[in-house]
């Protein structure tokens, strides 16, 4: 567990500084997570002290977003005067993502199976 | 309150122990109304703790500063937990190198649909500028969504809010959408939500069956490595043009 969480902190901080250094417009975490994917398929698969603290900490992956939601708060002011635009940008946004890529797959699959 | 009880809240209110306390009771809380509820997606338990916390925060005056000097201890997580996700996408490796190709194209196809279909209804029906960078990511998992919207120019609160809507939005309409428009692969529609609507959309196909939650599963882990890539390129392009 402690080891697990160690290696989890230093990928992140390997990711931080990569991205520090070459000033990429990427997040240092998700740097670190294509990192420790590569380690793992490099390595060919995971230590079961790793997948124990991974799937702990990502089984209540909600509660981590509730401090951040709770900043909801401070904009109160920009939603009351955005409200209608944001609502229908996210329904309409997430609909047509789901049919465009739900329809996209379907048929690229079928074309797939269908070569020999 | 008497003077007494007064100075203790001041002390506490001081300390980073109360909003710490809050968040973890407001969370078990809202999971334990969420279980109540059949796991019903509207109950959504990230939103359910967000009220609760917010109304006790405007209640007592308590400024959200003071508030996140005790819950950043949680907010911290979310750095390793991205990091970590990096071992449910390793486990569905043998499923990805199979379906490889076409995952690939609906991949990037998806994910640039669902940055340029948000900023531009919020953009045609006049969202401000740190409106729309927030809204940009909103599809991906909230650390990587958060740290993207902090690239842009979002802000970043905003997006966390942003990004819990979109997935109860996505876990709500995917079934009924799916039904009219007869996607009936359960691969696919598991791929199409985790594209979609992220964490919150995976936990809703995990409902409908293990394998639309595993394919959801890869579907936003993939997205949120091609969001974190191409929005902070794209935005670029947008403001030279």
């Amino acid at each position: 567990m402690l080891g697990a969480l160690t290696l989890l902190l230093l990928y992140q901080l390997a990711g931080e500084v990569i991205v520090q250094f070459l000033t990429l417009p990427i997040p240092g975490p998700v740097v670190g997570m294509a990192l420790l994917f590569l380690t793992l398929v490099i390595r060919g698969g995971v230590r079961d002290d790793l997948r124990g603290t991974a799937n702990k900490l990502l089984q209540h992956l909600s509660l981590l977003f509730v401090p951040a939601g709770a900043g909801v708060m401070v904009h109160f002011a920009r939603l009351g005067d955005e409200w209608l635009a944001i609502v229908v940008a996210l329904v309409a946004s997430t609909a047509i993502t789901l049919a465009v890529t739900g329809l996209l797959l379907c048929r690229l699959l079928r074309k797939h199976e269908s070569q020999p | 309150m008497t003077p007494r009880l007064t100075e203790i809240w001041v002390y506490l209110a001081a300390s980073p122990l109360l909003g710490l306390t809050l968040t973890l009771l407001a969370y078990q809380g809202a999971h334990w109304l969420y279980e109540r509820s059949g796991m019903n997606p509207l109950a959504n338990p990230v939103a359910i703790a967000v009220a609760i916390i917010v109304a006790l925060l405007t209640l007592t005056g308590t400024p959200y500063a003071t508030y996140f000097d005790g819950a950043q201890f949680v907010h911290f997580l979310l750095g390793p937990a991205t990091v970590a996700l990096a071992v449910p996408l390793y486990a569905q490796l043998p499923r990805l190198k199979r379906i490889f190709g076409p995952a690939l194209i609906a991949l990037a196809v998806g994910s640039l649909t669902a940055i340029v279909s948000a900023i531009a209804v919020g953009w045609a029906l006049g969202a401000s500028r740190p409106t729309l960078m927030s809204l940009a990511p909103k599809s991906v998992t909230t650390p990587i969504a958060m740290g993207i919207a902090e690239k842009i120019g979002g802000l970043p609160s905003l997006t966390a809010v942003l990004v819990v809507t979109t997935g109860i939005i996505g876990a709500v309409i995917a079934q009924w959408l799916f039904r009219l428009l007869r996607v009936k692969d359960e691969a696919v529609q598991g791929f199409a939500i985790g594209v979609a609507a992220h964490g919150i959309g995976t936990a809703r196909a995990f409902q409908i069956s293990e394998t639309t939650g595993a394919f959801a599963a890869l579907a936003m882990g993939l997205n949120g490595l091609a969001t974190a890539l191409l929005l902070p390129i794209l935005i670029s392009l947008i403001v030279v043009a």
